[in-house]
């Protein structure tokens, strides 16, 4: 019967039957009516089909293979847990890197996953549609699973009792958050390059490696194996970066241009973003992983490059802003802890002064800069803390309009001297921690200035708590500000030495090892 | 007996996150709620969306229907990332086995040529059907307010991919390539599938997020499942020795049936919420059932012969009954 003679489907045959197939052109409403979002960028796409897709999943494999991880990461994280496995990190500081994590990934993660959502719903084509929809949920999944990961140290630990509330306020986490909202912001095919391949492809090594890697090195099993168990999922994450670029380059010579200007800006945005895991890599971790230099060498560097190399033939070239970024390597985390270190009171993490073994890691994976910069002002505060002085910033910062960080960057060719770049906007000065995101800013000053600066916020009466009243005689700003932020004074902030945080970390520990 | 085996126990400084502990109280939060609630973004939202500058980023106003608490829209299956899977994967699991059945033991021979061919002609186009409630469902997620609706939208997308999915692979059980081929052609240009296919374009075009969910997953769907799945597959079908279809679309009727918990949940809250809300449901409920019913009538034709307009009756008076019960005047 007919059942014999039928032909054996191809993989890609069947696959394309599962999806592709699926979809059809609408004739009862216009094209443009379904689809209202593919032309206004610029970027033309003239063949849908000739899209490849990057993997191919159906949604029964997704279902199987997504379970059989999530069970193996939640028995984890429950073993962990129940263990007390919290107490088996290298040192409680460590905790201190997992309270950055919490306050800003898990936000970021999540608006990748509404991002993708709106992709997924309004690409042009059933292969990018599924993918992305396929990240989508996927991104999900890493929001949630960071979050089950790390919930239990906020039942031990100060700093991030009411993550999801700083996020939307703390003044850090204003670079994260607008970040994303930046990108969630553009239009589909400039999130996707933002996203999809200058975050996702260029620089998720840069934010795995550490952080996951970090949780190995250090005990910390629950952060370790949510990240081992996104790898899979990262790795067609990536795919899909890749595979959308080389599709809007074969498209049209006239896309080139405009993703070109895209890679520029979102790589540098990436950077500027990952200046706190620079500071993570080379501050926060008991037991190093490598030096946020020697990381940016090999992902960025080297296999950055490659990238780079492989794109050329369609006329891609490495961002201007690299040779920057190279010079800023030897200097970045260390700029970016000590200002950390001088706005303790002001963050829900502890902060300290490296032990004289970690200086001198330090001035070895940094010869060329550390001992010359950086480690004079670490034995200034470490003298100053010693007399009682604990060095600390009593002013707000200025923000970069763009990036949200404070200016704190130094000239790429003079390590004493703060880079500071300004604009004009409709009568209005706007200022730049450097020449890269100050070029962001004039291609689009409308978007920009609607920033939200935590720093002018606070100034404009913005971040009072509550019911404060700032006519009030005894009105205390910073106090109402920290309300605002719910940040708990003397427990969520301030020097790890002497923090409650320290202490019930040594007692614990000590009940779980002794019989005293 | 009961074995008594001892951890260290350390008193831990606090149960939850704050936020949860503000709507629950001082107590340890399940990861459903750890996972859902409050977090997407609400506040000091940066920048105007390129692609909708009349709103924020995450915005209410996206939807005419007003909640003085987007998290109220509880889900009641609790589905996270890890228990939405871990359902999902049994279903597989039990699907699999089906398909492994019902091929070993031909049971699709069972059909006559009539009944097989009927059940591909009826079938075949709904893998498009599919497809677009994919697209709304991913649309609700997008365009949504607040995670714990939202979340649950963009699972039902991918369950509405698995359902086109599931078909094809019962297309080319029953026949090959050339077959799904025919069913797509059916819904291009047959004249039985053009109110249908003009509904579900409509649809994709519908912006307002919430109409959109009660357009598709309420009334459309809540139409279509029980007419196809229930009465011609598990009750037709099954009489005319299609029991092999009913295995192989169980799926289908499993899915309806946990999902319209979720989705009455949603319409009973929001509904409970204001008269307004209840008003303008009920409108939507009453505009697009309307359309359905018109556009699945000669399917029902197509697949039920002379009993389709008492089926279809019978289908959409329980439709009524369930929209009563959700605080809806139709």
């Amino acid at each position: 019967m007919d059942m014999s003679v039928k032909k054996k489907l191809g993989l890609k045959e069947k696959y394309a039957l599962m999806t592709r197939n699926l979809g059809w052109e609408p004739s009862y409403e216009k094209r443009e009516d379904v689809y209202p979002l593919l032309d206004y960028e610029g970027i033309k796409i003239h063949d849908w089909d000739t899209w490849e897709d990057p993997f191919r999943l159906t949604m029964d494999s997704y279902w199987k293979y997504q379970a059989e991880k999530e069970r193996k990461l939640y028995a984890i994280i429950d073993a962990f847990n129940q263990n007390n496995g919290h107490l088996n990190v290298t040192d409680a500081r460590y905790i201190n890197a997992m309270k950055v994590f919490l306050s800003a990934v898990p936000a970021l993660e999540y608006n990748a996953h509404r991002g993708f959502a709106r992709l997924g719903r309004h690409m042009g084509g059933v292969g990018p549609q599924v993918a992305c929809q396929m990240q989508a949920i996927d991104e999900m999944r890493h929001c949630q699973t960071q979050i089950h990961s790390i919930s239990n140290y906020n039942r031990f630990y100060n700093g991030i009792h009411d993550w999801k509330h700083m996020n939307d306020r703390l003044w850090y986490l204003s670079v994260p958050k607008s970040f994303f909202e930046d990108a969630c912001t553009c239009g589909p095919f400039e999130f996707i390059i933002a996203i999809g391949f200058s975050f996702e492809y260029v620089l998720t090594n840069l934010v795995f490696v550490p952080f996951v890697s970090g949780a190995a090195y250090n005990g910390d099993m629950g952060t370790m194996t949510f990240g081992f168990s996104a790898q899979s999922d990262e790795a067609r994450h990536m795919t899909l970066g890749l595979e959308v670029i080389k599709f809007m380059l074969e498209q049209d010579p006239a896309n080139l241009p405009i993703v070109q200007k895209w890679i520029d800006k979102w790589t540098w945005r990436g950077v500027r973003l990952l200046t706190i895991v620079a500071m993570m890599m080379d501050y926060m971790l008991p037991k190093r992983v490598m030096s946020w230099k020697e990381a940016w060498e090999i992902y960025f560097e080297e296999n950055g490059m490659s990238l780079f190399k492989d794109l050329a033939r369609y006329g891609i070239k490495v961002p201007d802003c690299v040779e920057q970024i190279k010079k800023e390597k030897d200097h970045l985390s260390h700029q970016a802890w000590t200002t950390f270190y001088a706005a303790a009171p002001m963050t829900n993490f502890h902060t300290w002064i490296p032990s004289d073994d970690e200086l001198d890691w330090l001035s070895a994976k940094y010869p060329d800069t550390f001992d010359k910069y950086y480690r004079p002002r670490f034995e200034f505060f470490r003298e100053q803390a010693e007399k009682g002085e604990r060095f600390v910033n009593p002013n707000l910062p200025q923000l970069c309009q763009v990036c949200q960080i404070p200016m704190l960057f130094t000239e790429p060719d003079d390590p004493t001297q703060i880079a500071y770049r300004q604009s004009e906007h409709d009568g209005e000065k706007y200022h730049f921690c450097s020449d890269h995101c100050q070029h962001i800013f004039d291609n689009e000053p409308e978007k920009y200035v609607e920033a939200w600066l935590p720093v002018h916020q606070i100034l404009q009466g913005n971040c009072f708590a509550e019911g404060d009243d700032p006519s009030a005689p005894d009105f205390d700003p910073i106090a109402s500000v920290m309300k605002y932020w719910h940040l708990e004074n003397g427990r969520d902030n301030g020097d790890f030495a002497g923090s409650e945080d320290e202490k019930n970390f040594a007692a614990w520990r000590g009940m779980t090892t002794s019989n005293t | 007996m009961q074995i008594d085996l001892r951890t260290v126990s350390i008193k831990p400084l606090r149960n939850t996150f704050d936020h949860l502990v503000r709507r629950f109280g001082d107590k340890p939060a399940s990861r459903y709620q750890e996972g859902s609630y409050d977090i997407q973004a609400d506040t000091n939202l940066q920048y105007r969306p390129s692609w909708d500058p009349e709103h924020e980023l995450h915005d209410a106003g996206r939807t005419a229907i007003v909640m003085s608490d987007w998290y109220a829209l509880k889900d009641p299956r609790q589905f996270y990332y890890g228990a939405y899977t871990l359902a999902r994967a049994r279903q597989q699991e039990a699907a699999e086995a089906s398909f492994t059945f019902v091929e070993s033991r031909a049971l699709l021979d069972q059909m006559d040529a009539a009944t097989r061919s009927r059940a591909l002609a009826v079938l075949m186009p709904l893998r498009h059907a599919a497809w677009g409630a994919n697209m709304n469902n991913t649309s609700m997620c997008a365009d949504g307010y607040g995670t714990l609706i939202t979340q649950p939208c963009m699972y039902h997308a991918m369950d509405n991919l698995g359902v086109a999915q599931y078909l094809t692979r019962l297309g080319l059980l029953l026949g090959d390539a050339a077959t799904l081929e025919a069913g797509r052609e059916a819904w291009l240009n047959d004249a039985a599938w053009q109110p249908l296919r003009r509904l579900v374009e409509k649809t994709l075009v519908t912006r307002d997020w919430f109409e959109l969910f009660v357009a598709q997953n309420f009334v459309l769907d809540g139409l279509l499942y029980p007419l196809i799945y229930g009465q011609f597959v598990d009750k037709h079908l099954n009489a005319h020795g299609g029991a092999g279809v009913s295995m192989l679309t169980a799926f289908m009727s499993e899915w309806h049936d946990e999902t319209r918990r979720w989705i009455d949940a949603v319409l009973k809250t929001a509904a409970a919420e204001s008269a307004a809300n209840q008003a303008l449901l009920s409108d939507w409920t009453r505009q697009w059932r309307g359309r359905a019913a018109e556009a699945l009538s000669p399917i029902a034709q197509q697949a039920l012969g002379a009993s389709a307009a008492e089926v279809l009756a019978t289908v959409e008076q329980s439709f009524n009954d369930r929209a009563a019960k959700l605080g809806l005047t139709l």
